[in-house]
């Protein structure tokens, strides 16, 4: 059970129009009584508060329309504006689409995308998904286990971590130009959090391909964390001993780090990570530890301290 | 026309207006009644967009006696209060979406935020500068304080540099925007100075 809706919604029920003119229908009917529609959130949270994972209960989990979560993204590659990716990212060539594999692995190479996965099977996730900033989403995301692929590349004992690449590219990725951050994009995973079986590379979402402003082909998602983790356009999965220096933590180490869990206790130094907006709403809501997936993953960071684990 | 009739009769009654039109904006975006789409997070939105017309407001405002010094047209003085009562209701408005969208009215957590959070500290003493400045606007205030008057509503000055240090603090990683609101005060604060050490008065 990875999130209290059925896991496994078929498209057909979520046809993004009714989505999508339904939350404009509600957007209108709010209008400037927003706040009274919302007011029994507003309660909620406050009895609640402050132990924000009582009263989380009280919040349903829809998945966000498709228009939602296709125009408002970071990706930086395209722009920092939530609507730049949407607009700029047609640049982007996914297919054909090869994906660098090195390191200590048995199966190292240069690969064809289509014949790296060929007979991996393919998962339909519904996600809940915690951005940094505190904005989150729930997204059905279709994509393989990302343990699935690394048995097939079978990476040797120093294989300790696990570093994902971003496209490189200036002319297809326009913002790269500039020095806003270091190129390319670098994520990374301890292995024991890549054989998670919730950590996904998701080639897809609401049952089609990725759109290129998701980081089509190829994006790494892991649920538990911080958006930054899910790095995107995927050309390179490297299996390192180091553990490796991912953009965020090389921009900011105080405001990022390298694990990124979700944790409603650790605020951002300059802003809280105790409520989120889900889009579509106005108002907050708890945010949960490892983002609901405690159960799961809580183990995995067993006699960590959780502060070093922002 | 004279210069003060046009004042009078145009560009003042055109500004205490137009300042409505920021806000029309949004509101029509909220019901959905134009093609005004404010995405997918429109509480965002209405904190970002009306936080930027503050600021906006408050660098027109600032402009006026820079801009009646260099034009020698002395009536366009009268546009400095609807231009102060303008940004001081957008950062009411700004405030607002705080309030409500962020924090739910949680006043703790409110009140933590303030303490904790140097970018709202120093946003929340703009804030509080501007409504400073318009309860003392009316003519009334200005007879009343007299010379403390000047003195009181140099703070605007205090505002506009706190209102920069705000944005600047607050934005993730791209810094250019809150840098050229800065570079624009900058420049009006020079020309205050210019004139200052030119005439060797207080200015
Ligand atoms: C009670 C006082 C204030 C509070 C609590 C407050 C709070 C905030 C918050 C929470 C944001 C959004 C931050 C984010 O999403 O990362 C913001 C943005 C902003 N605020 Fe304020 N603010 C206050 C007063 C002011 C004042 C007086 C000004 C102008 C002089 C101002 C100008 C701005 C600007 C320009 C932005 C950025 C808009 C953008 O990113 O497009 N704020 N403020």
């Amino acid at each position: 059970m990875l999130i209290r809706r059925p896991p496994d919604i078929p498209t057909s029920e979520i046809t993004e129009e009714r989505h999508y003119v339904s939350r404009r229908a509600w957007l209108a009917a709010a209008g400037v009584t927003a706040v009274a529609i919302t007011a029994n959130r507003v309660m909620a949270a406050r009895g609640k508060s402050p132990a924000p994972v009582v009263g989380a209960e009280a919040f349903a989990d829809d998945p966000t329309s498709f228009k939602d979560i296709t125009t408002y993204n970071n990706f930086y590659e395209f722009g920092t504006g939530k609507d730049d990716p949407a607009k700029n990212a047609h640049t982007l060539r996914p297919r054909p689409w090869s994906v660098v594999v090195e390191g200590d692995v048995k199966k190292p190479g240069r690969y064809d995308l289509d014949d790296l996965l060929k007979g991996i099977p393919v998962v339909d996730r519904t996600y809940r998904h915690r951005c940094v900033e505190a904005w989150s989403m729930v997204i059905p995301w279709n994509g393989i286990q990302l343990k699935d692929l690394i048995n097939r590349l079978e990476p040797g004992t120093k294989a300790k971590y696990i570093e994902f690449h971003t496209l490189y590219d200036t002319t297809q990725m326009p913002m790269q130009r500039t020095n806003i951050m270091p190129w390319p994009y670098v994520e990374g995973l301890r292995m024991d959090e890549a054989r998670h079986p919730l950590t996904l590379l998701a080639t897809g979402l609401y049952g089609k391909s990725l759109l290129n402003q998701n980081g089509a082909p190829l994006r790494l998602v892991v649920p538990w964390k911080y958006g930054f983790k899910g790095g995107k356009s995927i050309v390179k999965i490297r299996f390192v001993e180091e553990q490796p220096r991912n953009s965020w933590q090389l921009l900011a180490p105080d405001e990022y780090g390298f694990f990124a869990n979700v944790n409603p206790a650790v605020d951002h130094p300059r802003w809280s990570q105790a409520r989120e907006r889900r889009i579509g709403d106005f108002l907050k809501r708890p945010t949960l530890p490892f983002n609901g997936y405690a159960d799961q993953v809580a183990s995995l960071y067993a006699g960590m301290d959780p502060r070093t684990l922002y | 026309m004279t210069a003060s009739h046009w004042v009078g009769r145009v560009i003042r009654p055109a500004v205490i207006v137009g300042g409505i039109g920021p806000a029309l904006y949004l509101g029509l975006g909220l019901l959905g009644i134009t093609a005004i789409d404010l995405g997918a997070n429109p509480a965002e939105k209405l904190e970002h967009f009306t936080g930027t017309t503050t600021l906006v407001m408050l660098m027109l405002t600032l402009t006026v006696t820079p801009l009646r010094r260099l034009t020698g047209v002395n009536p366009l003085i009268r546009l400095r209060k609807p231009l102060g009562l303008w940004t001081f209701t957008y950062a009411l408005l700004h405030a607002l979406c705080y309030l409500v969208f962020d924090q739910s009215l949680l006043w703790g957590e409110i009140l933590h935020d303030i303490a904790k959070r140097p970018y709202i500290t120093v946003g929340f003493s703009a804030f509080v500068i501007l409504l400073a400045l318009a309860l003392t606007s009316s003519g009334w205030a200005i007879r009343k304080l007299g010379k403390r008057w000047v003195t009181l509503h140099r703070l605007i000055y205090v505002a506009a540099v706190l209102g920069v240090f705000h944005y600047l603090w607050l934005v993730k990683l791209d810094t250019s925007t809150p840098v050229a609101f800065g570079v624009v005060l900058i420049l009006l604060l020079a020309a205050r100075w210019e004139r200052r050490r030119r005439k060797g008065a207080p200015a």
